[in-house]
Formats: C-alpha cells, sequence, structure tokens
C-alpha cells in the first residue's frame, strides 16, 4: 500500500513538472526555437551556428528586444542524427511552444525538422542547408543560403577555369542528402559545359576506411577528385588520398567548412585544396570584419560561414517579427517571404519566391591550414 | 594490377585489425562459451587511451610526431589500461554471474557495452577526436605502381606480432596449457588443481589487452576516433571470429583477414553501398555449408 502511495505520489509530482514546464515563458518573452548538431560527428557546425544566433539574440536584447518583449532562445542538441532532429522540432513547437524554428545546417536533419514545421504551420529558417528539397517541403520553411545547383555551378566553373582540369572523379556520401545532390548537380554541370566526370564512387558518412573507393579513383588517374561531404569525413579522406598515391587537388562544397576540417595529419593531406562557401573570414567588409571581433570577444574562437549565416537568419527573423507587429505564425511567414535586400552580415539578402535566398559564393583555398580567399562567383 | 595490388594491402591491413579484435571474442569465447559484446568498447578504450596518452607526452594531435620508442611506449600504455579494463568488467559483471543462465550474463555484456560508449561520451565529448600522429606515415613500398604508406604497413607487422606472441603465449607457456585445459572440460580442469578463476582474468587481460592494441593500430590507421568508433568494428570481428569457427584462435586471425579483404574488394569493384549485405552474405553461405566456421571443430555433446 505504501508502495503505491509512493507511486502516485511520484507520478503527480511529474505531471506538475510538466504542466508547469509547458507553461514557462509567458507573455514577457518570445520564445525562439533552435535545432543543431552540438555533438556528434558535425559538432561544428550546431555549435558555430548556435553562437552566431546567440550572438544575434543578444544584440536584439541590447536594443530593447522585439514588441517590448525580450527574445529567449531555446537550443537543442539533435546529436547529428536526422530521427533526433524531428524529435527535437516537435518538442520546440509542442512542449516550448516557440514562435519560430532556427535551423538546421545539415540538409538531411532540415529535411527531419521542417516537416514537422510545416504541419504545425511555425516559420522554420535554414541558416545554410543548401539542398533545394529543403525550401520544397512548405511555405513556412525558408533559408538565407545559396542552394546547391548555384554551388555546383560555382564549383563546376572553378574547376575548368581556374584549376583547369577536364578529367574528375566524384567521392560522395551516398547516405547525405546534400552530398548526392550537389554531387549530381555537379556532373550535370560539369558535363555540360565540357568536362569530364571518370570515375563515380560512394561512401557512408561515419566510414573510416576509404582507401578502397580511393584505390578505385586512383587507378582512373583523374586531374582533380570531387568531395562533396562533410569535414570530418573530408580530413579522413584526404589523409587516405595521400597516403595511397593520390596528389591531385581536391576540391568541395561549403560542407569542409569547419576549423577541424584541417586538424591533425588532414593539415598537410589538404594542402592547396579548394572549396566553395558562403562567406571569408578574409573579407575586409567592415560588417564582417566587425561580426568577427564580436564574436571571437565573446566565445573566443573563430566563427566560421556557419556562424555568419544563422546570425542572418536570427536577424531576418527579428525584422520580419518586427514588420509582423506580432508573434503570430501565419504573419512572420508572411513577412519573411517579403524580405528584400535584408543587409545581413553576409550580403544584400532577398528571399525569392521559392523562400531561397540568392547570393553570391566564394571559393577558399587551404593553405597552411588556413582558408585563403580565392575568388567570388556572383549569381 | 596495380589497383589490385593496392587493394589487397588495403584489405589486409583493415583484416588485421578485425583480427586482433576478433582474437579477444574467440578466446573469452573458448573459456567462458560467451560472446563478451563489450569488447568492441574495450578497443575504443584503447583507442582513446592512446590518444590521451599522445597528449601526456605532450605532442598534441599532428603537430610534432612521436619517434619508434614512444609510440611502442603508447602502445603498451593503451593495453595496459584495456587488460585492467577487462580484468574489472569481468570481476565486476560476468563473476557474480558464472552460475546464471548464459542469456543473463548476455545481456549484461550488451549493458557493459552500453554502459561503457555513453560514458565514453560523456567523459570523451561526443565529437570525434583527431588521433594522434604516433609515426609518420612515409610511402615505403612502390610495388607494381601500387603506393603503400609505412603506417599500414606498420599495422600488419604488429598484428602479426601480437598473433605470434599470443600463440606462443598459448601453446608453450603453462598458463597457456592452463587455457586450453578449461577451454577444453572446465570441470575436469579444477579438478586437476587449475585454478579456473585465475585462468578466466588472465584470458580477459590478455583479449582486452589486444582489443587495447588493436584500437591504436586503428588510430594510426584512420585518425579519427570517436566515444562509438567499437561498435562496428566490433560486430565486424565478431563475425570474423564465427567465420573461422569460435573459439579457435589462428581461425580468429583468418576470418579478420577474410572479412577485411571481402570488406576492401566489394567497396572498391562493386558498391560500397552492398559493402555489409555481401560481406555478411558470404558469410552466411561459409557458414550454410560448414556451420563451425572454417577452422571451427565440430562439438560433440555428450548426453
Amino acid at each position: 500500500m505504501k508502495k503505491l502511495f509512493f507511486g502516485f505520489t511520484a507520478i503527480f509530482a511529474a505531471l506538475v513538472l510538466l504542466f508547469s514546464s509547458c507553461n514557462k515563458g509567458g507573455s514577457d518573452k518570445i520564445l525562439i526555437g533552435e535545432y543543431g548538431s552540438l555533438t556528434g560527428t558535425e559538432a561544428t557546425f550546431g555549435i558555430s551556428s548556435t553562437n552566431g544566433l546567440k550572438l544575434a539574440v543578444e544584440e536584439i536584447n541590447k536594443t530593447g528586444g522585439l514588441l517590448n518583449k525580450q527574445i529567449e532562445l531555446i537550443t537543442y542538441d539533435d546529436q547529428g542524427k536526422p530521427s533526433e532532429a524531428g524529435t527535437v522540432v516537435e518538442k520546440l513547437i509542442n512542449k516550448d511552444r516557440v514562435v519560430a524554428v532556427i535551423g538546421e545546417v545539415a540538409s538531411s536533419r532540415s529535411k527531419a525538422g521542417a516537416p514537422k514545421c510545416q504541419l504545425y504551420k511555425i516559420p522554420m529558417i535554414s541558416p545554410a542547408s543548401t539542398n533545394p528539397e529543403v525550401t520544397l517541403i512548405g511555405d513556412y520553411i525558408f533559408r538565407v543560403c545559396f542552394i546547391d545547383p548555384f554551388q555546383a555551378t560555382v564549383l563546376s566553373k572553378f574547376a575548368l577555369n581556374t584549376l583547369k582540369v577536364k578529367r574528375v572523379a566524384i567521392l560522395k556520401d551516398i547516405k547525405n542528402a546534400y552530398s548526392t545532390g550537389l554531387s549530381d548537380f555537379f556532373e550535370k554541370e560539369f558535363k555540360a559545359t565540357g568536362g569530364e566526370i571518370i570515375e563515380v564512387q560512394s561512401y557512408s558518412n561515419g566510414d573510416k576506411d576509404f582507401k578502397a573507393q580511393l584505390t578505385a579513383i586512383r587507378s582512373k588517374n583523374p586531374e582533380a577528385v570531387f568531395i562533396p561531404g562533410y569535414y570530418t569525413d573530408v580530413g579522413l579522406i584526404a589523409i587516405q588520398a595521400r597516403e595511397i598515391g593520390i596528389t591531385q587537388p581536391l576540391f568541395g562544397g561549403d560542407g569542409w567548412e569547419s576549423e577541424k576540417l584541417t586538424e591533425g595529419k588532414a593539415k598537410d593531406a589538404l594542402e592547396g585544396c579548394y572549396f566553395s562557401t558562403h562567406v571569408s573570414t578574409e573579407n575586409p567588409d567592415p560588417g564582417i570584419q566587425n561580426f568577427i571581433k564580436k564574436y571571437k570577444e565573446k566565445f573566443n574562437m573563430m566563427p566560421d560561414a556557419m556562424s555568419f549565416l544563422s546570425y542572418d537568419a536570427g536577424m531576418i527573423l527579428f525584422d520580419a517579427i518586427k514588420r509582423a507587429g506580432s508573434t503570430e505564425a501565419q504573419k512572420i511567414r508572411d513577412e519573411l517571404a517579403k524580405t528584400k535586400d535584408f543587409a545581413g552580415v553576409t550580403g544584400k539578402i532577398t528571399i525569392n519566391d521559392q523562400r531561397n535566398a540568392i547570393k553570391p559564393a566564394v571559393i577558399l583555398e587551404i593553405k597552411g591550414g588556413q582558408f585563403k580567399y580565392k575568388e567570388t562567383v556572383a549569381p | 594490377m596495380t589497383e589490385f595490388v593496392q587493394q589487397i594491402f588495403n584489405g589486409l591491413s583493415l583484416g588485421s585489425i578485425y583480427a586482433l579484435i576478433a582474437l579477444g571474442y574467440t578466446m573469452i569465447y573458448g573459456i567462458l562459451r560467451f560472446i563478451n559484446f563489450a569488447h568492441g568498447d574495450v578497443f575504443m578504450i584503447g583507442a582513446f587511451s592512446g590518444y590521451y596518452l599522445g597528449i601526456l607526452f605532450s605532442f598534441s594531435s599532428g603537430s610534432i610526431t612521436a619517434t619508434l620508442p614512444l609510440a611502442i611506449l603508447i602502445m603498451i600504455g593503451a593495453m595496459a589500461v584495456c587488460g585492467l579494463l577487462g580484468f574489472t568488467i569481468e570481476k565486476l559483471a560476468y563473476k557474480p554471474l558464472r552460475k546464471s543462465p548464459k542469456l543473463t550474463i548476455l545481456i549484461t555484456a550488451i549493458g557493459v557495452s552500453l554502459f561503457l560508449e555513453y560514458t565514453g561520451q560523456l567523459v570523451f565529448g561526443a565529437d570525434p577526436k583527431s588521433f594522434p600522429s604516433l609515426l609518420e606515415n612515409k610511402p615505403v613500398v612502390n610495388l607494381a605502381g601500387a603506393v603503400i604508406g609505412s603506417n599500414p604497413l606498420v599495422v600488419l607487422i604488429t598484428a602479426g606480432i601480437l598473433m605470434y606472441v599470443l600463440r606462443l603465449v598459448v601453446m608453450k607457456t603453462k598458463i597457456g596449457t592452463a587455457m586450453r585445459a578449461v577451454s577444453f572440460n572446465p570441470t575436469a580442469a579444477s579438478l586437476m588443481g587449475i585454478n579456473i578463476n585465475s585462468v578466466i582474468s588472465f584470458t580477459f587481460i590478455i583479449g582486452s589487452s589486444l582489443a587495447g592494441a588493436a584500437g591504436i593500430l586503428y588510430g594510426l590507421n584512420y585518425p579519427s576516433i570517436d566515444p562509438l568508433m567499437g561498435i562496428l568494428p566490433g560486430l565486424k570481428a565478431f563475425v570474423a571470429a564465427v567465420l573461422g569457427g569460435i573459439g579457435n584462435i589462428p581461425g580468429a586471425a583468418i576470418g579478420g583477414m577474410i572479412i577485411g579483404l571481402l570488406e576492401t574488394f566489394v567497396t572498391g569493384y562493386i558498391s560500397p553501398t552492398y559493402r555489409d549485405a555481401i560481406a555478411f552474405g558470404i558469410l552466411i553461405l561459409i557458414l550454410l555449408f560448414k556451420p563451425t566456421g572454417l577452422l571451427g571443430k565440430k562439438e560433440i555433446e555428450k548426453v
């Protein structure tokens, strides 16, 4: 009997906790949700983007917040797993009752979170998911970065005109929407403009041994290898490529962007390799340099493209809330869709009718473990 | 031809790591007739011991390359850590259950495995770490155009030496004889005055320290380690042990090599998507025709 009593008390206590947590926030705050890979194989994506967003929230709160309310950011870790991304977005919407969601960097995880946002009609802005399908999920899904068909065009032009290579091999991550998408667009564009794809090999994110694929690539003797993957895998791939004697340049997309890319032995392996991304920290633009200064002061590390983009994602959202004069999801969405020539830190941002941002891309070269600015390609 | 030679070498160096892990599975099975599912995670702890020992010897990842004696020292350190871990796991988790049904101890092993994985995530952090470059990787052999790095070669040679030493221990020493006796018939062995507990502890120490060595070699070849890195290699090494005939030491070594080669060839010539499917499919085929594994002996159940 006593046991039963304790059992009921425990359940009751749990219920009280559950309900009281539902009410948090109240009416004096605007809750913004964020999901990202704070841990897992792409941990720097999540950490950089949440830091960028924190900076945006801090700035807006310093100037008095929005609609006379302070912004509160709730960030959940999805551990880099799409299934987890879906769960935490559900939690943000139904438990925390956020007015809008920011995330994710990775396209596969955005594709898991976006359907939830669309279902409950909560606006979502992805800072850096470049796969075109992400915003096709519905009219509540936005992004503040370019999309992969454009990135593929940029890379294809770069390979043909700057690297002057015609025979390229591809090594893509078969489990990753971003990687397969970027690979397909690149292949199409490269072939259409006079290049030749001589070998396509694949791997799965998290693999450690790439020597079999790289050996197959080496035997075809390509002039360059295109690796549209994420930084953790790219580092290992580069090390093993050099080990088995591939000396040609490797290049990839914005998934390479992380200071962890050139950690350890990867530093030498990636010397003289290139990737396309959203912004260069070497850009003398005062907006960018000012952001770097603030970011370094607060977090004691260098920002990367993900930090810039999620800062912009936050700022665009705040701007939309301000213009809407309300935290009603429908109104925020409508104002987001009208965003035009917003002066973001990554440049002027206009959201087009597919809810994508139209922006230039930059190519960076890896020199001594540093990302050096190479060229800018306008849309 | 170049590609073929290179692929064989890739496969052997991957396979020798599987083989080292598989040895632990097979030895423990030989003595206790149970699969220690936490073995793959002991392998992970081995890699992390190497990582932290590397930092302790103050060369951070990539900056300075260690010398050979230091690399050997780190490997011995990691083996000691893992040996101790294996000893503790057996004493705390498995020994109290020795008289329980086999299923209980099997589930406990899965529990220990999850415990190590998630404690690892808590203590080491979930993001992958860059393993220190213990040895500089130089292209050494240029066989028919195939470039073979020194590190994969080191992996192959070290694994070979360790397996040879293990064979000496099992075949030539007193404790080795005791191990074989316990494996053959534990009751009779204890009647002959063999201390079963110490033999079991010894087996766990040896098996786990081999997994620790495999962890270092793995880090040397694939310098990105994380707390969940032991799951897949552990599973594949288990398959290798079954393929070679579980309980049979040379069988585990051969099984590991076969799995490594199969994986490499399927990835290189067919498709990495089917890598595990084809490798495991072949395993099923072998076991269909030879259920005891390649070198396994048929056990006669006495009624």
